[in-house]
């Protein structure tokens, strides 16, 4: 039985209905018009001169670029940063140490950083008058405004996204399970691929489903590294600005969607993915509990 | 558990750790320690004169107060959400619940056009309000507006879980105490929601002070008016004043490691309180 129904058969804790309407009709109401009304209307202005101009619009030559960038930039940081994910949480999971707050802690720090900030600290690195200007100028190798310093801020700023999850699920499932495989004969490499990877694969996924979402959708930190070079160094949200900047709204919108498409396809995927993790933990007793 | 502390069997501790630090180092420490640097390359009457001429105080208080005014807001609808969503059973709940996470996954350049298309003078929402003379986009509201689609899922997903974990039988208790239903939400559940409730606003609040794409489309970022501070960075460096902008961005930097510690704060509070870890 679902927690509301429960709640909603006693009589202590049933709120009269009129309470209930009110409650309903203000927060969907809100959520409606706040969150609903904005999604909806990104296909409706993209399809609002038909799907014919619709088609076109994403056909561009300078959107397939954007789009390839996107698909780069994401390949790039989520493998990256899914092994970081895996190594810190092991690290953080499994051994006892000093300083271990501190390390969840910086390891969070890029969430509480403004996007504009990530892109402005490899700017201040790697652009012209950064530390690295002189040097990579002498050797001709560009990082800022160039694919390079794109890849560099999508990785900063999708960073904590699968360590964040892994480290609590780690901590939670505890070391029995590997212990006894490796008292039983094991290698390092035997006990992860067999015992920590089956069980903590449905996090991992999750981690990896926000940390590609974001990485395909980040705007503020590579607006600050890209530069805006038409066909070379803009991704799908640049582009979007680009044309909606260029009162080219349906254009702008066109692409937009694929972008908003993408994002429901994420939620999608995260609810069955929170779905698979809760019936998962839940199978055995749960052994939540105060420890 | 002890004995697990003391003579710990797993291989690769080094290996792990040696990687998280330097990759941690790399990515983020390093170049998030040019900020400071850069910072110090100024004098201190020079970082003053950067961090306080009008245009960026007015910049700091349209992004502080709406961000405040958005926490404030979505406090107060983020939890008649997640109440909503917790204690009464309606037709669509799941794909609700599902959505409130869309601002976490629509990318922000995306919320911003369709923001600036609703609000503006022929959008859907816009046509309504200017007859009333009210203007949204392009104006200050458009930033809170802005701020209050990013926050929402913020407070709803830290109330939540703890609503959903509140025992029945506590407002049971009340009720047959003599208490009505109103004095058992007051006495009863808010005070167990109210450390969820701050490290909500808090979260939101964060978020909202550095956020960048989905404001500027709807701000209109009028000088001295809808200019937030993300944007004042980005309007130095496009003069090439490296340190100026630098100097913004450390200022900013110190109140968004200051909220840090409050959410840790809030965070260990709440734990405290649910006997929940994290």
């Amino acid at each position: 039985m679902s927690v509301a129904t429960r709640f909603e058969r006693s009589s202590a804790t049933r709120d009269p209905a009129i309470i209930k309407a009110l409650v309903l009709f203000l927060s969907l109401g809100f959520f409606g018009i706040f969150l609903l009304l904005p999604l909806l209307s990104v296909f409706t202005e993209a399809l609002h001169k038909g799907f014919g101009f619709y088609l076109n619009a994403i056909a561009e030559p300078d959107t397939w670029s954007a789009i390839k960038l996107t698909l780069l930039a994401a390949g790039i940081s989520v493998p990256l940063n899914l092994i970081f994910g895996v190594a810190a949480s092991w690290a953080i999971a499994k051994f006892d140490f000093k300083g271990k707050h501190l390390l969840i802690t910086l390891i969070d720090l890029p969430f509480s950083v403004s996007p504009v900030i990530a892109g402005l600290i490899f700017v201040l690195v790697f652009g012209a008058q950064g530390w690295f200007g002189g040097w990579l100028s002498d050797h001709d190798i560009r990082i800022i405004f160039a694919v390079p310093g794109i890849v560099l801020a999508t990785i900063f700023v999708t960073f904590p996204f699968v360590a964040r999850e892994l480290i609590p699920l780690m901590e939670a499932q505890g070391r029995e399970e590997e212990e006894a495989a490796t008292v039983l004969g094991a290698s390092g490499w035997q006990t992860f691929w067999k015992v920590t990877l089956p069980n903590i694969k449905w996090g991992l996924l999750y981690g990896v489903i926000l940390c590609n979402a974001r990485a395909m959708g980040e705007f503020g930190a590579v607006s600050v590294v890209s530069g805006h070079i038409r066909g070379y160094t803009n991704t799908i949200p640049l582009q979007v600005e680009i044309l909606y900047n260029e009162y080219n709204y349906v254009a702008a919108f066109a692409v937009a969607s694929l972008l908003a498409l993408l994002a429901l396809l994420t939620l999608v995927a995260k609810t069955y993915v929170e779905w698979r993790l809760k019936s998962e933990t839940n199978a055995p007793p749960a052994i939540e509990g105060p420890l | 558990m002890l004995a697990a502390k003391k003579n710990n069997i797993f291989p690769g501790f080094g290996l792990s750790l040696g990687y998280t630090i330097v990759y941690l180092s790399l990515i983020v420490l390093i170049p998030l320690s040019a900020v400071i640097l850069k910072t110090t390359s100024l004098t201190f009457p020079e970082f003053l004169d950067a961090v306080s001429t009008p245009r960026v105080v007015a910049s700091y208080r349209l992004s502080f107060g709406m961000a405040l005014l958005a926490g404030l807001i979505n406090v107060f609808f983020g939890l008649l959400l997640a109440w909503a969503l917790v204690r009464y059973t309606f037709f669509g709940k799941n794909i609700v619940d599902a959505l409130v996470d869309l601002p976490f996954a629509l990318p922000t350049a995306v919320t911003g056009i369709a923001l600036a298309a609703l609000y503006s003078k022929n959008g859907w929402i816009g046509k309504y309000l200017e007859p009333l003379g009210i203007a949204i986009a392009f104006t200050p509201w458009g930033v809170l507006v802005a701020l209050i689609f990013i926050g929402l899922p913020f407070v709803v997903r830290t109330v939540q879980p703890i609503l959903e974990e509140i025992e029945l039988e506590l407002e049971e208790a009340a009720g047959s105490l003599g208490a009505n239903r109103l004095q058992a939400f007051r006495k009863v559940v808010l005070p167990i929601l109210l450390p969820a409730l701050l490290t909500g606003f808090a979260l939101a609040f964060a978020r909202a002070v550095g956020e960048y794409g989905s404001v500027i489309f709807i701000a209109g970022n009028i000088p001295m008016v809808s200019e937030i501070t993300p944007l004042m960075i980005i309007t130095k460096l496009e003069q090439y004043d490296y340190a100026g902008a630098t100097a913004i961005a450390s200022v900013m930097l110190f109140i968004s490691m200051l909220l840090l510690l409050a959410i840790n704060g809030l965070q260990a509070w709440t734990a405290k309180r649910t006997g929940r870890t994290r």
